[in-house]
């Protein structure tokens, strides 16, 4: 069934035949027309962010814990702008949402109208497609192939440029179909490969899973099977950054997340394995080190459905293109018609190994004092938390690698952090984007107070939609990673790396009209904490933490994986020359 | 499609080889790409190679379906074996890429180009230019008394050859339209 309607119309049509209920957005002169149509319709739930950055984090938020794209409509100019950071890092960490941007006038475009800049130009790097609608009877056959392309193969950020009077003219509506676009990315993995690595699996003596972000994006299903895997090989399994949760934290199999600063036995078991077994990785430089001391004993594994991702920085010996959860499907069924065969005498002298790395208990530390650790502060969170159902969010640097290492996730689709393109300022709008979809779970941003400031405006999207979202401030008053690097790195000379005039985080609760919480002494922080989880309202939690602790374990640049720095005890110099140009 | 002389039943992912030898050599290779002919897309080509520090040696690009609305871009590249790879892999993941074909691993090829000289002077010099076109089968497109331009076509190093020899001859402008090539055979 085809339908004549006006350009604006069939933007809201087809979000509904989308299945979208919430977009993120900001309006502007070039998207009035659809925030016209947005007024007259129910069906979809607009959230007015304050600022359009903030909308692109809502949406990945959203979309990172729900499987489902994340949508947002900005205007054209500084709307499209402000939304580059949320896009680049959508692209970098695989989020697949749908940007909608206004755009000047066909007639105009070109002619440095008001608000008018080259979206499409701009944002061609930052997305993984994005198309410039000129017709209006091309607009609903473009919106459903942007969403077939934002949720297909490896998802990611699109974007769709939409002029003015695209917008008013009318045209035929095309309803929903399924793609017959040439862009249908393979995902079922090769059956010779697949049954190379079952051999190589039914052969290893220490053997690792490292899995990575795409079981996440392959669905709760491909989670489901990669448990089944481990429970059934009794293989070791760790996870960069984006993929915790896959494989829950409680599971005795599970060592931690591995890379800069990963655990211990999870590096240490990277490094010393005969089979790595990489499942949507990518072998990020956060996880690899030095390349040439990578794990040099092993032979790799690589499942991942971006033929791109395979060989692009680590050799694989046998790749596998496909997506998680098609491949592991056909691996566990390989590898069972063959008689679930495993190494079992040596894996089990494996991991006698793997426990005395963990003996080293790299992640302990000691709370004494009247000032807050922000590990304690974090593990007092976990043991107060964990039973909820939460969902967690942070921003980037020190407290976003505690916050992997100190709390437990059981369930993918339940941690939103910005892995590829470090995004400070990401973690308060996606907060915002998790309550949406999940109004009556508890949704946590353990954030540091310079990150959070960065879109702090969106308090007031908080306060609007009453999502009562926690904000979890580690406050050490310094930018922390900044502060490390730069002790480790350049002679402690501590270059900018601090803020001297901070607002009082309670007062600026209040002003919004949220509520806020100060905690500086360790033992009111479990009462704080409490009275943070039984408001029911947003809370910017003030938590002042030690002021110079610094993130360990951490594999410093130009270092392999055996070469982990565990404490404080000998730090300086251990950077050489040519770590020092990494970042 | 047959226009196209792509080999049917080519999958997007037939370009890639999945299992090289790495080596430090730097190999030139000239890959035929297809795209969807739509506005930006040599742009995002283009985007690719800057963005991730590839080289462009030369890039040919003009539809040739036009009822399907396909171009083909004919880029020659350089880089060690695992760049070549890579740049496969990544021009396949465009949206707009509906086939990356290695016409230097995929079997003999051709290659053409079409190059424009302007070459001018008077006497011996002018007469030696005249033969040596007729030898390389240049043919002359526009003449003066003092000037000529030749047009030639063929595989890039006669070109080169040839702009050697007119060089001391008087060549003052030259434009090449950089290398079309497809793969010989069925």
């Amino acid at each position: 069934m085809t339908r004549q309607m006006t350009g604006a119309k069939m933007i809201v049509q087809a979000l509904i035949d989308q299945g979208v209920d919430t977009i993120f957005g900001y309006p502007g002169g070039a998207v009035l027309p659809i925030y016209d149509e947005v007024f007259q319709q129910n069906s979809i739930k607009h959230i007015l962010v304050r600022h359009e950055q903030g909308a692109v984090h809502a949406a990945e938020g959203y979309a990172r814990s729900t499987g489902k794209p994340g949508v947002v409509l900005v205007t054209s100019g500084p709307g499209a702008t402000n939304a580059v950071t949320g896009l680049t890092d959508a692209l970098l960490d695989s989020i697949p949402i749908v940007v909608l941007t206004g755009q000047v006038p066909t007639f105009m475009i070109g002619s440095d109208a008001f608000q008018e800049a080259d979206t499409v130009g701009i944002t061609r790097p930052c997305t993984k497609h994005n198309w410039l609608v000129k017709e209006t009877d091309k607009l609903s056959g473009v919106l459903h192939e942007a969403f077939h392309v934002a949720t297909s193969g490896r998802p990611g950020p699109v974007l769709v440029d939409i002029p003015k009077d695209v917008q008013f003219a009318t045209g035929t509506y095309s309803p929903k179909k399924p793609s017959t676009s040439h862009y249908q990315p393979q995902v079922k993995g090769d059956m010779e490969e697949i049954t190379e690595l079952v051999a190589a699996i039914e052969k290893a003596k220490r053997p690792v899973f490292y899995t990575g972000g795409g079981v996440i994006n392959s669905g709760p299903g491909a989670s489901q099977l990669l448990r089944e895997l481990v429970e059934a090989t009794g293989f070791p399994i760790t996870s960069t950054l984006m993929g915790l949760g896959a494989y829950p934290a409680s599971g005795d199999k599970w060592l931690g997340m591995l890379g800069m600063h990963g655990t211990y036995e999870a590096n240490m078991t990277m490094h010393g394995c005969d089979l790595m077994i990489n499942i949507g990785a990518r072998f990020d430089d956060r996880i690899t080190g030095v390349i040439d001391a990578f794990s040099p004993k092993s032979k790799k594994a690589h499942i991942d459905i971006d033929p791109s991702s395979i060989n692009k920085v680590i050799k694989a010996d046998i790749p596998i293109v496909g997506d998680v959860g098609h491949v592991l499907e056909d691996l566990l069924k390989v590898w069972k018609s063959r008689g679930r065969k495993t190494e079992a005498e040596a894996i089990t002298k494996w991991w006698k190994q793997i426990e005395e790395w963990r003996a080293k208990d790299c992640l302990k530390f000691k709370q004494s004092g009247k000032v807050i650790k922000p590990q304690y502060a974090l593990s007092r969170l976990e043991a107060l938390t964990k039973d909820h159902d939460r969902y967690i969010c942070t921003e980037v640097g020190q407290h976003q690698m505690w916050a992997a290492q100190y709390l437990g996730f059981e369930d993918p689709n339940r941690w939103m952090t910005s892995g590829g393109l470090g995004t400070m300022g990401y973690g308060f709008p996606a907060s915002i984007g998790v309550q949406m979809a999940h109004p009556d779970a508890l949704v946590i941003n353990v954030a540091g107070e310079a990150s959070w400031l960065m879109n702090m405006q969106e308090m007031g999207t908080a306060v609007q939609y009453r999502l009562p979202v926690k904000q979890f401030i580690l406050n050490n008053e310094r930018l922390g990673m900044v502060r490390q690097w730069q002790e480790l790195l350049h002679g402690e000379r501590y270059s900018q790396s601090w803020s001297e005039a901070l607002p009082d985080f309670v007062k600026l609760a209040e002003a919004f009209g949220a509520k806020g919480i100060l905690c500086s002494d360790p033992d009111d922080l479990d009462d704080a904490i409490m009275e943070m989880l039984n408001h029911d309202g947003p809370v910017i939690f003030d938590c002042l933490v030690e002021k110079h602790e610094n993130c360990f374990p951490m594999i410093p640049s130009g270092k392999a994986h055996n070469e982990m720095l565990l404490g404080e005890a000998k730090t300086q110099g251990v950077i050489d020359a040519k770590g020092s140009v990494l970042v | 499609m047959s226009a196209l002389k792509i080999k049917k039943g080519a999958t997007s992912h037939s370009a890639y080889n999945l299992r090289p030898n790495f080596s430090d050599v730097i190999e030139r290779h000239t890959l035929a790409v297809l795209v969807e002919n739509e506005p930006g897309v040599l742009a995002r080509v283009i985007g690719l190679f800057s963005g991730r520090g590839y080289n462009i040696d030369s890039l040919t690009v003009a539809e040739v379906d036009h009822t399907g609305h396909l171009s083909r871009i004919t880029i020659v590249t350089s880089g060690t074996p695992q760049v070549i790879e890579q740049i496969k892999a990544q021009l396949g993941r465009i949206v707009s890429v509906h086939d990356v074909h290695d016409l230097t691993v995929e079997g003999p090829s051709v290659e053409r180009e079409l190059a424009m000289f302007k070459v001018t002077g008077k006497g011996d010099a002018r007469v030696e230019a005249l033969r040596l076109a007729d030898i390389f089968r240049a043919n002359v497109v526009d003449s003066t008394l003092s000037s000529f331009v030749f047009e030639i076509t063929g595989a890039p190093d006669k070109i080169d050859a040839f702009a050697d020899l007119m060089r001391p001859l008087g060549l003052t402008e030259v434009a090449r339209t950089g290398v079309a090539a497809l793969s010989r055979g069925e």
